[in-house]
This record gives structure tokens, sequence and C-alpha cells, in this order.
């Protein structure tokens, strides 16, 4: 039991990072997906094939081959002088925004093809059909999807700790290493981390989604 | 819906600026990949030194032994995962009301909690030796949770009439399940549980962090011993040969799902029940930990 008080500064930089982490990568695959989800169904073929590729490249790329490739590649290509944390950020967004370009394709999909006919025939232009009928019922259906991809992104913070990022994971593994501590009781405090994390963020959606949600 | 609804066809003068964005955004795509290779090139990444060591018999051996080591994992990790989520999914359908709770907190937890973590817990703890079963223990654990909820949104998107049913003919539970609900479900299932294998697929490289010798470390390993040519390291090409391995493997077994499902659509018994839970088939790499969503996917019915 004592670990936690023992290491609470640890513990504290580590949830602080993975929360960190979290935030940060949230909001650059938020923006990067958004983009590649109009890049996807814009009028404009080379954008499209961007997408496409975009996606089908980064779903299907193992998320630790991706931090390779970005914390080995990137040095290669010149950028040098970034931290291990930006580029943990650069590579856990870039990766979900494969996911959240999808969820919010498949929201805007789902929305019933009469809707647009219904709003362009009594006289409205495309940025009113757009912003006042289809966007409005497209953000109900991705909202819950894009919240769970968060707190996959949350737990997919941990494989940064294989890349000197600290957070949960790396304090888990050093303290691991520093015997004479309880493995499973150190494994418990990390649980209570993740699983404080996972729960605000789905709170979070779940509150947003009531903001957003309509008697019918 | 198709993005055609949302504007008229367009006129002459519209089409002449969707041809200029097209060819500035070609111009500009095709400058953003000449750049990422004209900076490989100067960094001296395509120089021979780097890639000849592929060309050699003993270099393919290694990379096939680490491709079937992968595939040795994927293949024990997802036959233990389906098993579990079939159990665990079962247990909580169950009638009794204990089973019920356990295996939600089961479920749950496994959910919630980061594979990493898991692994880092199982090497350090019980296969200190052995770090495939922390890895195939791990991703059982996670994913045979996953699995669970997809059978359990399968079995629940069979609709009530066909359960009534049977069991206004007199059947019992386990022949409703068995001969009525479960081949229903099964058809709509399929693609689900598919990318979910997808998604165990992808994670078996998380060995590479406890050091397992799947096909990553390979990799790794590989451009590690690799002599550095002109001080640049062998670190690129792996990732561009490494890399593309995954990508296919994980491509052909997304293709299989695309397959099933296209095939069950156009079965002669009809489409199958929509599920629920759209989650777990499309968006995860892992689902949400906090059924959060379950919950508004279905409701748009316009």
């Amino acid at each position: 039991m004592n670990v936690l008080s023992d290491h609470f500064a640890e513990f504290r930089e580590g949830f602080l990072g993975t929360v960190e982490l979290t935030g940060l990568s949230g909001l650059l695959a938020l923006v990067l997906g958004i983009l590649m989800a109009a890049f996807r169904v814009s009028p404009v073929p080379a954008l499209r094939i961007f997408g496409t590729a975009w996606v089908t490249l980064l779903r299907n790329t193992p998320l630790v081959l991706l931090f390779l490739a970005v914390t080995l590649g990137l040095p290669a290509l010149g950028l040098k002088g970034w931290d291990s944390f930006w580029l943990a950020v650069l590579t856990l967004g870039c990766y979900t925004s494969a996911f959240i370009c999808e969820a919010v394709r498949s929201g805007i999909n789902s929305v019933p093809v009469g809707q647009a006919e219904a709003a362009r025939s009594i006289g409205m232009t495309f940025s009113q059909t757009l912003g006042q009928v289809v966007l409005p019922q497209a953000t109900r259906i991705a909202v819950p999807p894009i919240g769970s991809l968060m707190i996959a992104l949350a737990k997919n913070t941990a494989i940064a700790s294989g890349f000197n990022v600290t957070q949960l994971g790396s304090v888990q593994k050093s303290l691991n290493a520093d015997t004479g501590y309880n493995i499973y009781v150190i494994f418990l405090w990390i649980a209570v981390c993740y699983i404080i994390i996972t729960l605000a963020i789905s709170g979070l959606f779940r509150l947003l989604e009531n903001r957003l949600a309509v008697a019918r | 819906m198709s993005a055609n609804v949302l504007y008229d066809a367009p006129g002459p003068r519209a089409r002449a600026r969707n041809r200029l964005y097209g060819a500035l955004s070609t111009v500009a795509i095709l400058g953003l990949v000449a750049f990422v290779v004209y900076r490989l090139d100067d960094t001296g990444q395509f120089q021979p030194g780097l890639w000849d060591d592929y060309e050699y018999t003993d270099t393919h051996r290694r990379i096939v032994d680490g491709l079937l080591t992968t595939l040795k994992t994927f293949a024990i990790a997802a036959v233990l995962s389906v098993a579990l989520g079939a159990v665990l999914a079962s247990a909580r359908l169950s009638d009794h009301r204990p089973v019920r709770w356990v295996a939600t907190v089961v479920v749950e937890f496994f959910r919630a909690m980061p594979l990493v973590i898991m692994i880092f817990l199982l090497f350090a703890g019980v296969f200190t030796s052995d770090p495939m079963w922390a890895l195939v223990l791990g991703l059982t654990l996670y994913n045979g949770s996953v699995q669970a909820e997809i059978f359990r949104s399968g079995i629940n998107a069979v609709p009530r009439g066909q359960s009534e049913a049977a069991y206004a003919l007199g059947l019992r539970k386990t022949q409703v399940m068995s001969s009525v609900l479960i081949p229903q479900a099964v058809r709509t299932m399929l693609p689900s549980i598919i990318s979910q294998l997808v998604v165990t697929l992808k994670d078996t490289s998380l060995g590479f962090i406890i050091l397992y010798e799947e096909l990553l470390f390979v990799g790794k390993a590989f451009a590690e011993q690799t002599k550095p040519v002109n001080g640049v390291y062998a670190f690129i090409p792996m990732v561009i040969v490494f890399g593309s391995i995954y990508i296919v493997l994980c491509l052909a077994l997304s293709s299989v799902a695309t397959w099933v499902e296209r095939r069950t659509q156009r079965s002669r018994k009809g489409a199958p029940p929509a599920m629920a839970m759209v989650g777990a088939a499309v968006t995860t790499d892992a689902a949400a930990g906090v059924d959060g969503a379950s919950g508004a996917d279905g409701s748009h019915t316009g």
C-alpha cells in the first residue's frame, strides 16, 4: 500500500504526463481527422486519394512501428531537436486522426440523403444545408465513437513508455525494476489512475452527448 | 450520403475552379512526396550499403522466422480470445445475476486497462522467462473482453420476435441460443470479429516492448547490427520494409472482413440484423472502456 505514498511524486508526474499527452494528441487528432474527412469527401480527386492513403496507411500500421518510424525517421529527415514528448504527441495524433476521420465520415454518411435533398429543395444554399441540416445531425452521431476513440487514445499513450516519455506506463516500468514493492500493488495503483482518466473522458463525452441531444 | 446532393451540378465556372483546385492540390501533394523522398535521399537513406543486406537469404530467413513467430502468437491469441469472448458473452447473457455481475466486472476492467500495462505486469510477475505467454495472455484477456462485447451485442441485435417465437414453440434456453439466435447473430458479428482480429494482429507488435522476438523486434535488431554507411543507420530501410509487411498482413485480413460482409449482404436469406454497437465494428483500436459507444448510434431515424 505504501508504494503510492513513497513514490507519490512519480505517480503524480506520470499521471499528469498521461493527461497532457492524451489532451494534446487528442487535439491534434481531432484537427487532422476532421481535415482528412473533409479531404475524403471533397470533389477534388487528388485530395480524396491523399485522404484515403493516409487512413489506409495509418490504420494498418501497428502503433509501435509508427512510434519507431517517427522517433527515428523524423530526425533523419532533418527535424532535429524535438524532444520525445512532442514526437509522441505527433505519433499518437496522426495515428488517432485516421480513426477520427472514419468516425466523422461515417457520421456524415449516416445522415439520410432525404435530409439534404429536402433542404436543397426548399432553396437552402450549400453552406446552409451543410451547416444547419447535415452537420448538426452528423455531429450527434459522431460524438459517441469519437469519445471511445479518445479513451483508446488515453490507453495507447502507455506505449510511449517504450520511447522515453514520462507517463504512467514508464512509472510502472521503473517501479517494477525498483525491487521491494509488490508489482501487483503497483499495477493496482496504475490501474486506478487509468480508470480515473477513462471515466473522466467518458463522463465528458456523455455530458457533450446530453448537450447535443434533442427530444424526438 | 453522397456529397453531390449538397450542391447543384457545377457549371462551367465552378468546373474550372474545381480543376484549378485539383491541379493545385496535386502539385502540393506531389511536392510533399518529392520533398520527403528528396530529404531521404539527401540524408543518405537510399545508399546501396543500407539495402544490400535485404538480398541475403540469411536475412530472408530471419525475416520469415520473425513473421512466423508473429503469426504463431497471433494464431494462439486469436483462438484463445475468441474462446474467452464466447465464455464471457454467455456469462453476461446468463440468467443468474451473480454470474452476470462477475462477467461484467471482468469485461469492463480488462477493456479499460491499457494492454501494455497488462503485458508489463504479466511479464514482470508471472512469465518472467517466457515473454510469448505474457504477450499471448495479455492479448487474450484484452481482446477476449472486446470480443465478448461484440458477441453480446450481436446476439442482442437479433429481433426479439425470434427468441419469443422459439420459446413459444417450447424450446429451452440452450436450444433457443444454439439453433435460433447464434446462427443469425454470427452473420452480423463476423465482420466485427475479424476487424477485432486485425487489431489483435497489430497488437502482437507490443511484444517488441518486452523484447519478444517477433517481427518488429527482428527488424530493430537487424537495423541495429547493420553497419552504418557514411554515418547513416539502417533504421529507415527497416521501417519501410517491415512497415510494408505489416500493412500487407493487416490489409489481407481486413479484406477478408469486407468480403464476408459483402457476401452476407447479398445472401438469399436477406441482410443480417443491424448491430447496435457500431463502435466496435468501425472505430476501434480499442473500444470504449465504459460503454460510451453503444448509446446514440442507432437513433438516427431521420
